[in-house]
């Protein structure tokens, strides 16, 4: 990315923008902040807090069968709560959930916890046979992002967007 | 809890689960959105007679608000009742927190509680014992929230959540018979059918 590029989240917003897609409850994320804060700013988007990441599938789940698309967010420890409102509610009911996870736990992780939780997300994602996208590449952001939304609701299938520090710049600390 | 003259149920009747959810249903005249939650409190949604505007939800212990209030931001023109087992909502509490931030008006949650975990083997909740639903709710910032004292007051309060709106939750203390019928299995075919019944699909 270079200084005249507008921003990653700034990319991703306007590509649920494009697809329609109106709501957005997360779990906060440090990295996923400035996305938060635009969604907010955006008067198209109904974005709030929830208390765990299953409500949120819960949520994206109801809007969908009534109608509006609907995006989660969250961060990788908040990935290692869902696999069974996923298993048992998402897939076999056919939700095009669209999940981003702010990838922590790798590429200049502190905290040992988020490493080893890190490590259990696409384990889980390969045994659910959810379509999953690292997202690493500036270049590459809207082109997958716009392309595996319009899969996931002509598939009615979920797809799982992993937000790589090689995008963000990650969480980073003093070594 | 009944020990306990400070809980909020300690005079309300032991009422039966499928004879209030036959009473809420007959309520229901502008094809509300209904989400049953997982178990007997499906069973006997099923039971009480299957409109397309009926959720199963058969896994996922505890979603049925989260849905609920997904449906209820979806369509803010449409009434959607919630209805969960006080087990499955001691879950996922912070569910009534968010929907007290929300505050949608369209959204009213009917909790059966039964005190156990009825479908497993009848294991004590903590709501048969310590907690008290209605004080939780209220504690989360839900203010329209009561005890069904018996069931002509359930009838009342559930008529009123429709009409004056909310978010609403009614606790209802139930005896421990089990579920009435048994939802089809078929997840695929439960949410189509819903979808038909919520006007976005054909």
């Amino acid at each position: 990315m270079t200084d005249t590029q507008k921003p990653w989240h700034q990319v991703v917003l306007e590509t649920l923008k494009s697809n329609d897609v109106r709501l957005v409850p997360y779990v906060p994320d440090r990295v996923f902040t400035p996305l938060i804060k635009a969604l907010h700013a955006d008067d198209f988007f109904t974005t709030f807090p929830c208390t765990r990441e299953e409500e949120a599938i819960g949520i994206v789940t109801g809007a969908w069968m009534a109608g509006m698309r609907a995006a989660v967010l969250m961060q990788t420890s908040g990935f290692g709560t869902i696999p069974n409102a996923i298993a048992s509610l998402v897939s076999p009911s056919q939700i095009p959930a669209l999940i981003f996870v702010s990838e922590r736990g790798t590429l200049g992780e502190f905290n040992l916890g988020q490493a080893l939780v890190c490590r259990t997300m696409r384990p889980v994602l390969d045994s659910l046979g959810i379509e999953t996208h690292a997202l690493t590449r500036y270049d590459e952001l809207a082109f997958i992002v716009d392309r595996s939304i319009k899969q996931a609701i002509a598939t009615q299938a979920p797809v799982t967007f992993i937000v790589s520090p090689l995008l963000t710049g990650g969480k980073v600390f003093a070594a | 809890m009944m020990q306990n003259p400070a809980h909020g149920a300690h005079n309300a009747k032991v009422m039966n689960r499928f004879e209030l959810t036959k009473r809420a249903v007959a309520h229901l005249k502008q094809e509300e959105a209904v989400i049953g939650g997982i178990g007997n409190t499906n069973f006997d949604l099923w039971a009480s007679g299957q409109r397309p505007q009926n959720f199963y939800m058969l896994g996922s212990m505890g979603l049925a608000i989260p849905i609920a209030l997904g449906v209820a931001i979806a369509q803010p023109q449409r009434h959607v009742v919630a209805l969960e087992g006080d087990g499955s909502l001691l879950m996922q509490l912070g569910c009534l927190a968010t929907v007290a931030m929300r505050q949608p008006k369209n959204l009213t949650m009917v909790v059966w509680d039964n005190g156990m975990y009825q479908i497993t083997g009848g294991q004590p909740t903590a709501s048969a014992s310590v907690v008290d639903i209605v004080a939780v709710a209220r504690g989360c910032g839900l203010t329209k929230c009561a005890w069904a004292t018996d069931e002509d007051d359930f009838e009342r309060q559930f008529a009123s959540a429709l009409k004056e709106g909310g978010p609403t939750l009614i606790a209802a203390r139930i005896d421990d018979k089990p579920g009435t019928g048994t939802t089809d299995r078929d997840p695929v075919q439960i949410r189509q059918r819903f979808m038909v019944g919520m006007g976005v699909r054909n």
